[in-house]
């Protein structure tokens, strides 16, 4: 702690600190952080971990521990800023509940009963159990859920093994929707991080995303800034979100009838002529029919679908056709809600098409990325068996492996049995809804191998846990980054682990000897593998590691400024008629289906997230804990007095299969419909080891028993569960 | 003239995401369980005719502080640039000053005396912005001289709607809150 004195400050001549404060210098400068290094302190570049978007860091180490992350500004994703959970990353490294040591079940699976085992047995055991799962049913019976870069040397290992059903939830349980529909339209996908161009769009438009709560560093620094220029934003959204109060325009839709609004946006865009018509008839297909088919598409038809007034629909639709085509209908990212999402997600791309958004400035850009080769490795052995999560391509456009299909096969053991699952940094009780459904697939394993570096829900039911190092304390893979501007990222350890975790590319390293498949790492260690790839690509490692960023040539972004337009559809164009998708026997339109009504004395259950936490895997984070301990139950204030319940008050949430949720508080607010429930993600916690998140709040996946599948990609649509709000009795 | 340390917040462009709080907790090792600064939210009208205003709080560093003329040692005390700090070693832990502050901004912290925000006079000292100020993702916050006519702060204050917190009470404070109007 700094002790301050009056004559301390006396010392400093007022000159100097005029100079000096009130300047324009910003923390993060190199001068800056220059500036602020004294004697005991040390500084190291590296990227964040906490969530996906992977923003450079630089962490300040105080005689020997770690003081504070800050945002590096070479980086192009954090410009120098990270986020709440980015700043409160030290907090994973000090975290009392984090695993520590490699542990084997002692007892039956779930009872979170361990043995402290060494490495060289929990790899042992991990390496024994796989080999016999290869030999009686293949190596195809082992299947991998992972998320992040963190997991490319363990699905590398995996891949030698001969597995080749990998999966991440981040597909068929959040973004694999969106990245489907635009497919489908314009060829290709957002991507993560989406090229969105939110900086220069002069319009944005937000359905259900909601930006500033959900908290992807690059995109939230760029809303602000557009809001800073008179950005015009829209928000539909049944909740009045962060960016709903930045908007111009707020349409409080009615939950599940997102498409309905816009058919009727698109319709309007069409009647009045204000689409891009130049930019439709050059890279446009099918849009003569699709004119057609929004003819019936009316605001006044949407009205009693969406609740939204004729004229706000009209005046909406007018304002992004004045700033075409600088209006950007932001994809979002997760879009699994009503199991139609596909289509959905492609009435945003059409309605991007209509106004000549994609390829554009304050649009869609076009990213770039550096050439850097891979590492050399051996061939993997092959397999005729195929994989196991989508049989028959029974789901037609999922260009990823569905890990919902996974667990339905481990369940059912058709097409083929699967009996290991390893997991890397994913939670799957968490990740995947219906509960029950994961525990039965679990039942049905020789192996359950958890990576991670908290005791998770999912490690409590595993057979052997793996302590991983946090993303502090490792180095990992590069991060090659798909961007607005091209650049390699490096992850290097800023301080060591604490106990005995270890980082992902050692304990990859060490099952693949355990496993005999030592060829396939032909490198000693990690440093040996960067240098290696680093240098083929003509880059040096020493730079990297005092930078942490390399950028590289900033290349055109916009059809404007040289970028052919390419569309990799049937067409080669942008499908406003897809064949494609009538050949398969589905709407080659989006077609518009209400949701199902929610029944009497119940509130449709609505999630999302909070910037302060990732997923399930930061509620014990000492630090972010302080700033939100558990969620809450968001009711309408009307509803709430209706109860007879207030802010503060406990309730439990009963969902329509009688799952009884962890007590949870109210938030009653006027910023909520009255029809439906809100709730932030991943709390609520019943791992034992998570001692600080224990039952505190309640999980929106426990409650997630039902789900509709899109029939075009296995995507599972969340929003199809209704809750009762019951009060707790006190006694 | 003097220096007077302000800080001037928009709030058309904060989202509430607590990066700041979590930059004081670190910067400034605040212990476990508390905060220097914080989030607050302020929601008028009916759904869905709603207005929300986020504000991101923290000791006023007031022009008339009461929890300096309250304080029986000395420990509260104006320094450099008006801003209000707590010398440690001088704080009998009475909690007089906790008391009397209007904006609830100060703790009695673990080790036995008042704590609360410095404005982080230890980075201005060394030509940083205070810790909330240079994290912020959405450049929402701006610090600065407000006796300078020319400082970011003045400019703000001059060419924006603004207002403060509980002016009634008759403290003065310099943390002021951009908005719409």
């Amino acid at each position: 702690m700094n002790l301050f004195s009056r004559r301390r400050f006396l010392r400093i001549t007022a000159a100097t600190l005029a100079a000096a404060g009130l300047g324009p210098t910003l923390l993060g400068s190199p001068r800056a952080r220059a500036a602020s290094l004294t004697p005991g302190l040390k500084t190291v570049p590296t990227f964040c971990d906490v969530c996906f978007w992977k923003c450079g860091a630089i962490g300040t180490v105080r005689d020997g521990a770690l003081w504070k992350l800050e945002g590096n500004p070479l980086d192009p994703l954090s410009q120098g800023r990270l986020c709440p959970r980015g700043t409160g990353g030290v907090g994973a490294h000090v975290d009392p509940d984090r695993l520590r040591h490699p542990l084997l079940r002692a007892t039956v699976r779930g009872e979170e009963k361990w043995n402290v085992v060494s490495w060289d047995e929990a790899l042992g055991f991990t390496a024994e159990r796989m080999m016999k799962i290869k030999a009686e049913y293949g190596p195809e019976a082992m299947a991998m859920f992972s998320h992040g870069l963190g997991g490319n040397f363990l699905k590398h290992t995996l891949k030698a093994y001969g597995a080749v059903n990998f999966t991440a939830p981040s597909f068929a349980q959040c973004r694999g929707p969106r990245d489907v529909g635009f497919r489908l339209t314009f060829g290709d996908d957002p991507g993560s991080p989406e090229r969105t161009d939110i900086a220069h769009a002069k319009c944005l438009v937000l359905i259900g995303s909601h930006l500033g709560e959900n908290m992807h560093n690059t995109q939230v620094q760029e809303f602000a800034h557009a809001v800073a220029n008179g950005c015009t934003v829209i928000v539909a959204d049944p909740r009045f979100s962060v960016a709903a109060s930045k908007a111009k325009h707020y349409l409080p839709i009615k939950p599940g009838t997102d498409l309905a609004l816009l058919l009727a946006w698109m319709h309007v865009l069409v009647k009045e002529k204000l689409y891009d018509a130049d930019y439709v008839a050059k890279y446009g297909y099918g849009f003569e029919s699709f004119a057609a088919y929004l003819e019936p598409f009316t605001p006044e038809w949407a009205y009693p679908e969406t609740g939204l007034a004729p004229e706000l629909i009209r005046e909406t639709a007018r304002e992004m056709g004045r700033h075409r085509p600088a209006t950007l209908v932001h994809p979002g990212r997760h879009s699994t809600w009503y199991g139609d999402d596909t289509q959905r997600s492609r009435a945003v791309a059409l309605l991007n098409a209509l106004l000549g958004s994609w390829g554009r400035e304050g649009g869609f850009y076009i990213p770039s990325s550096m050439e850097l080769p891979g590492y050399p490795y051996p061939a993997y052995p092959t397999s005729a068996k195929g994989k196991v999560d989508n049989p028959g391509k029974k789901y037609p456009f999922a260009h990823e492996a569905i890990s919902t299909g996974i667990r339905e096969a481990t369940i059912s053991g058709a097409p083929y049995p699967v009996k290991g699952w390893l997991t890397y940094a994913v939670n799957l009780l968490y990740a995947l809804p219906n509960e029950a459904e994961t525990l039965k697939a679990i039942e049905a394993l020789d192996l359950l191998a958890v990576i991670d570096v908290i005791p998770s829900e999912t490690a409590g039911w595993a057979d052997v846990v793996l302590p991983e190092a946090t993303y502090l304390e490792r180095y990992d893979d590069l991060n090659v980054e798909l961007f607005r501007e091209p650049f390699i990222a490096l992850r290097q350890p800023v301080v060591a682990a604490p106990d005995e975790q270890k980082p992902n590319w050692w304990i990859a390293r060490e099952l693949a000897t355990k496993l005999g498949l030592e060829r396939y790492y032909p490198w000693k260690d990690i440093e040996e593998y960067l240098a290696f790839r680093l240098q083929k690509g003509g880059y040096s490692f020493e730079e990297l590691k005092q930078k942490g960023i390399l950028l590289g040539a900033k290349q055109p972004r916009y059809f404007e400024e040289g970028v052919e337009p390419v569309f990799e559809t049937p067409s080669k164009k942008i499908e406003f008629y897809s064949s494609q998708l009538e050949a398969k026997g589905f709407d080659p339109i989006p077609k518009y289906t209400p949701p199902d009504p929610v029944p009497r004395g119940t509130y449709r259950l609505l999630t999302g997230r909070a910037p302060t936490h990732s997923f399930s895997r930061t509620q014990t984070n000492p630090i972010l804990h302080d700033v939100m301990s558990e969620n809450e139950v968001w009711l309408n204030a009307k509803e709430a007095a209706r109860l007879g319940v207030k802010s503060g008050d406990y309730v439990k949430l009963h969902n329509q299969d009688g799952v009884v949720s962890e007590r949870v508080k109210v938030k009653a607010t006027e910023r909520i419909r009255p029809d439906c429930v809100f709730m932030v993600h991943g709390f609520g916690h019943t791992s034992k080891g998570l001692k600080r998140a224990y039952r505190k709040g309640a999980s929106d996946t426990k409650l997630q028993t039902r789900y509709r599948v899109d029939p075009l990609m296995g995507g599972t649509g969340l929003n199809m569960n209704f809750v009762s709000v019951v009060p707790e009795v006190t006694s | 003239m003097s220096v007077r340390l302000a800080m001037v917040i928009d709030t058309t462009l904060c989202v509430g995401c607590s990066d700041c709080v979590v930059a004081c907790k670190t910067e400034n090792d605040v212990p476990e369980g508390y905060c220097r600064d914080w989030i607050a939210e302020a929601v008028r009208g009916e759904f869905p005719t709603v207005g929300l205003e986020i504000r991101s709080e923290r000791c006023n560093h007031c022009d008339e502080p009461p929890c300096v003329s309250c304080c029986p040692t000395g420990a509260s005390h104006i320094a450099y640039g008006g801003v209000v700090l707590v010398e440690h070693d001088k704080c009998i832990g009475c909690k007089a000053c906790i008391a009397s502050c209007p904006y609830d901004a100060r703790f009695s912290h673990p080790k036995g005396y008042a704590d609360k925000c410095t404005f982080c006079l230890h980075r201005v000292e060394k030509g940083l912005q205070p810790a909330c100020v240079s994290v912020c993702p959405t450049h929402c916050m701006t610090f600065g001289d407000a006796n300078d006519p020319e400082s970011a702060v003045s400019k703000l204050l001059r060419s924006r709607a603004s207002h403060t917190l509980l002016p009634e009470a008759g403290t003065g404070p310099n943390v002021h809150y951009l908005t719409r109007g």
